[in-house]
């Protein structure tokens, strides 16, 4: 059979990427099934996604860094330090919400010039660089609230960043379970935009005379990638409880579709790539390293302020332990998500699939009432085994 | 009187991918004397002792080793140094923080009933240091030393195993005058001492002077043995030896052109090695003009790489002593790559996998790094051009691999070529420098880049292209410049230019 052996041979070659979602799957099922159907219910769904949002907004930058074959450890003290700022501008200068995120996101980009400079321009390795910054920031957060302690932030609209939904056309009364109209045409429209694209992509490939899947097997990973935005909207905009898409949601898409745009249709992406592959090639290729590492650091801790104002504003306080272990989940969520361990190879999507993972781990489990110190080593289990497959199955590739 | 040899290699055949090493070599060394191999760059002087130390290990080469009498079979160098043989190569193998007593007994230290026995150890190396005529402290770190005295530390090192055979991988290449005649002089003590020697030199001032046997290789096979004994060794018979070959028409003629004014030229270049602090280039002066293809020669470690590299935005970070670089009369410097490739400057690695490409990239890809300016088109690049641009190279260079979107780790060595060269193409250069444009790659593609180098010239190109091979600067250039520890020791015109007096000039030093 002709599809038969395509199949097999796509397997074959992207082995790497299917596990990738069949593990999520499996995941996903696992926890439906255990938690009597209450990980998939659209409360729980949109708290997931609340979660998973710092984290996502931290590992795409950490792609980026790791594809430069480098690592950024100092990015939870980091998130943990901005959001403390975030609240002392809030409610000790009184400043405006917006006014002080687009302080502390401009904070994050000198915190990130210093240790991109440090990097490119003194040699000092990333991970010391890093490792010190992880001590300075830690004691910057325990200072900052030494005298207050944790600082309760009042203000809703910081709040909302990462618990609120985005609005409808109607307006709901509160507790009726009535479909969410805008949600529901995001869905739509994203579904839309996806086939668009991919039949887009498709033609043009055909027009090169370029290997293309054959048709039903295209129809069939359309169908199927279709299906499960729907399945989540559907969630999202009718199920029982649901309150509609969180904005956590929506800010997270603007910085993957930014970060994905960046790494596949600019040149800036191209030379991340080249560097990570071979950086004395891409040097004689003209591309200027340091610079564009330089940029990659400043892009990290920006998204690490980020990453801080969503944290503190979905716990709505900022507290001294913020940011614990925020790097690790970060780094564990680029590398399942297929960021090769050699550097040069990664994608922020798929990035985005690791930080499910992860963070459907920790959401499931926690419905679950495992205790954390399982969670570490279920969390640490299927890190390791992830990157194994990967060096594994990329040594075979090549 | 038979002849009491302490080793003889027979009918050794060793084979890579697509290449012939070593093609049914024998070599014999008499037990006692200081026997010198010599030969071009890949003759198969190193593969040949890497076969003998045990580098390529016993069933990947064909033929036999008798050692000693008896037929060796190692399997690796810790082998083949349990009988007496050690090696020691250009790139020195030592530990530079590591004191010189550690260094000398790295890997066979000498145990005591609590572990490593520190004071014998200092007092075992004093003596080996001593039978090499250093007077050093043994506890000295051995970065501290110059490379002269770190060879000598390498050779007590050999000795302190109770070496029989001795080989020595280009050892003077790295030295000065003194250090050099230094060691020449160790070498011949040694031998009084009985200790063996195979020494490998592209210096045959000093291989004239010290060899008591000269064993010259060419493309793989054994041209002669010459016993200095019987009647002295010239260095003219060795470099007739060396070189002669019968030239094969492989070089594609190009129209006669016009060549033009002088386009590039480089003066009086100087340029240190700042790790080593040793002078790499000693001022260098070349030129090349519109449409002409000068071609630059020498044998490894000459300085020709170190030459392109410094000149074309110096990536490496080299010392720049001195010297001027004018591109069509206009002076020009370059603080890094990308400022060279924009005054039209264009270099062609010859470590394609090293610094050349970015083997796990596709085609697309690694043909439009260095000019992706070329397609920007608002923030984005233009995939449709760049998938247009790309497919027109694959015909027109005839890159042969299943399509553009493959990844260039996967091709083979002539196709990879060919991709480095159409990427330097794209980015629409005047001058072309091509780093052993041909090395490691197959006939056919060897004449479909020649051939791709004679339409560029035509078309108004500069070319500079650096090879060892004879042969093939020989039949490509116009002119041609001849280098030798870092300075140009000749120039020739194609006329002029012959095989002899183009490896006397790279040899002479």
């Amino acid at each position: 059979m002709k599809i038969g052996k395509e199949v097999a041979g796509l397997i074959k070659t992207n082995i790497r990427d299917y596990m990738m979602y069949i593990a999520l799957v499996i995941i996903m099922v696992f926890f439906s099934v255990k938690t009597g159907g209450n990980f998939v219910k659209a409360n729980n769904i949109a708290s997931l996604i609340n979660q998973a949002g710092y984290v996502a907004v931290l590992a795409i930058g950490m792609t980026l860094i790791l594809i430069l074959r480098h690592i950024d450890l100092s990015i939870g003290y980091l998130a943990g330090f901005s959001g403390a700022v975030a609240a002392i501008l809030m409610t000790q200068r009184h400043l405006n919400v917006w006014v002080a995120i687009i302080l502390v996101l401009i904070m994050g980009l000198l915190i990130g010039l210093y240790q991109g400079v440090l990097v490119t321009r003194l040699g000092v390795p990333a991970f010391v660089t890093t490792l010190a910054g992880m001590f300075i920031f830690r004691g910057l957060l325990s200072m900052s609230l030494q005298k207050t302690g944790a600082i309760i932030i009042p203000d809703e609209k910081f709040k909302a960043l990462s618990s609120s939904f985005i609005p409808d056309f109607v307006q709901h009364a509160a507790g009726t379970d009535t479909t969410h109209i805008l949600t529901l045409l995001l869905g739509v429209a994203a579904v839309a935009l996806l086939i668009w694209s991919k039949i887009r992509e498709r033609v043009n490939r055909l027009k090169y005379n370029f290997e293309v899947v054959s048709m039903p097997v295209f129809i069939f990973t359309l169908v199927f990638m279709s299906a499960i935005i729907m399945v989540i909207i559907r969630t999202l905009a009718f199920s029982k409880g649901s309150r509609g898409l969180p904005w956590t949601a929506v800010i997270v898409g603007v910085v993957l579709f930014a970060y994905n745009y960046m790494l596949n249709k600019t040149r800036l992406g191209r030379y991340i790539y080249g560097i990570g592959g071979n950086d004395q090639a891409a040097e004689l290729s003209g591309v200027d390293v340091k610079k564009v590492t330089l940029f990659a650091f400043c892009s990290m801790s920006v998204l690490a302020a980020l990453g801080g104002i969503l944290y503190t504003s979905r716990i709505g306080s900022a507290t001294p332990t913020a940011g614990l272990g925020f790097e690790m989940d970060a780094i564990a969520s680029a590398y399942i998500g297929g960021t090769a361990v050699s550097g040069g190879i990664g994608k922020v999507t798929n990035t985005i699939i690791g930080v499910l993972i992860i963070m459907s781990l920790t959401n499931g489990m926690g419905l679950m009432g495992v205790d954390i110190s399982v969670q570490y080593l279920v969390k640490g289990i299927i890190f390791i085994i992830a990157v194994a497959f990967d060096v594994r199955t990329r040594g075979k590739g090549r | 009187m038979a002849e009491d040899y302490i080793l003889e290699m027979k009918g050794i055949t060793k084979r890579f991918p697509g290449v012939l090493a070593l093609d049914n070599i024998n070599f014999k060394v008499k037990r006692g004397e200081i026997h010198c191999l010599i030969g071009e760059n890949g003759a198969g002087k190193s593969t040949l002792m890497k076969v003998l130390s045990g580098v390529w290990k016993y069933g990947t080469y064909e033929g036999d080793i008798v050692y000693n009498g008896e037929i060796q079979q190692f399997k690796s160098i810790s082998d083949s140094e349990a009988k007496g043989i050690a090696i020691i190569y250009q790139e020195l193998a030592l530990i530079p923080e590591l004191s010189i007593y550690e260094n000398i007994f790295f890997a066979h230290e000498i145990m005591g009933s609590m572990g490593i026995d520190w004071n014998e150890t200092i007092v075992r190396a004093g003596e080996a240091l001593k039978k090499v005529r250093l007077n050093i402290d043994p506890s000295t770190k051995v970065k501290a030393l110059g490379v002269g005295n770190q060879q000598l530390v390498e050779i007590a090192k050999a000795l302190s195993k109770n070496v029989k055979l001795l080989i020595l991988d280009e050892p003077t290449a790295a030295l000065n005058e003194d250090d050099s005649a230094n060691l020449l002089g160790l070498i011949r003590e040694l031998k009084e001492q009985g200790v063996t020697c195979i020494m490998i030199s592209h210096k045959l001032k000093e291989l004239t002077a010290i060899a008591d046997t000269l064993t010259i290789l060419r493309d793989g096979t054994t041209v002669c043995s010459l016993d200095a004994h019987e009647k002295p060794v010239t260095e003219a018979e060795i470099i007739k030896h060396m070189v002669g070959r019968e030239i094969e028409n492989i070089y594609p003629k190009r129209e006669k052109i016009d060549i033009g004014e002088v386009f590039f030229e480089v003066k009086n270049w100087t340029v240190d090695n700042p790790a080593t602090g040793r002078r790499i280039l000693d001022d260098v002066s070349f030129n090349v003009r519109k449409g002409e293809i000068v071609g630059l020669q020498g044998l490894m470690g000459a300085g020709r790489t170190e030459c392109a590299l410094s000149v074309f935005g110096n990536p490496t970070g080299y010392k720049i002593r001195s010297g001027e670089v004018f591109v069509n009369g206009e002076k020009k410097s370059f603080p890094n790559p990308k400022s060279a490739i924009e005054a039209g400057i264009a270099y062609v690695s010859e470590d394609r996998k090293g610094n050349g490409l970015v083997l796990m990239q596709d085609i697309r890809y690694n043909v439009t790094l260095a000019n992706l300016e070329a397609l920007q088109e608002g923030l984005a690049i233009n995939e449709n051009e760049e998938i247009k641009v790309v497919s027109e190279f694959k015909k027109s260079i005839n890159i042969k691999s299943s399509s553009i979107l493959q990844k260039v780790g996967q091709l083979s060595g002539g196709n990879q070529q060919k991709v480095q060269i159409a990427k330097w193409l794209f980015a629409k250069p005047n001058i072309l420098i091509l780093d052993e444009p041909t090395r490691g790659i197959d006939v056919g593609a060897k004449f479909e880049i020649y051939s791709l180098m004679n339409k560029l010239v035509e078309e108004g190109m500069s070319i500079i292209m650096i090879s060892s091979e004879l042969p093939e600067i020989l039949g490509m250039s116009d002119r041609l410049y001849v280098m030798s520890a870092g300075k140009i020791t000749g120039e020739l015109s194609a006329e002029e230019a012959n095989e002899e007096k183009v490896m006397a000039l790279a040899v002479n030093s």
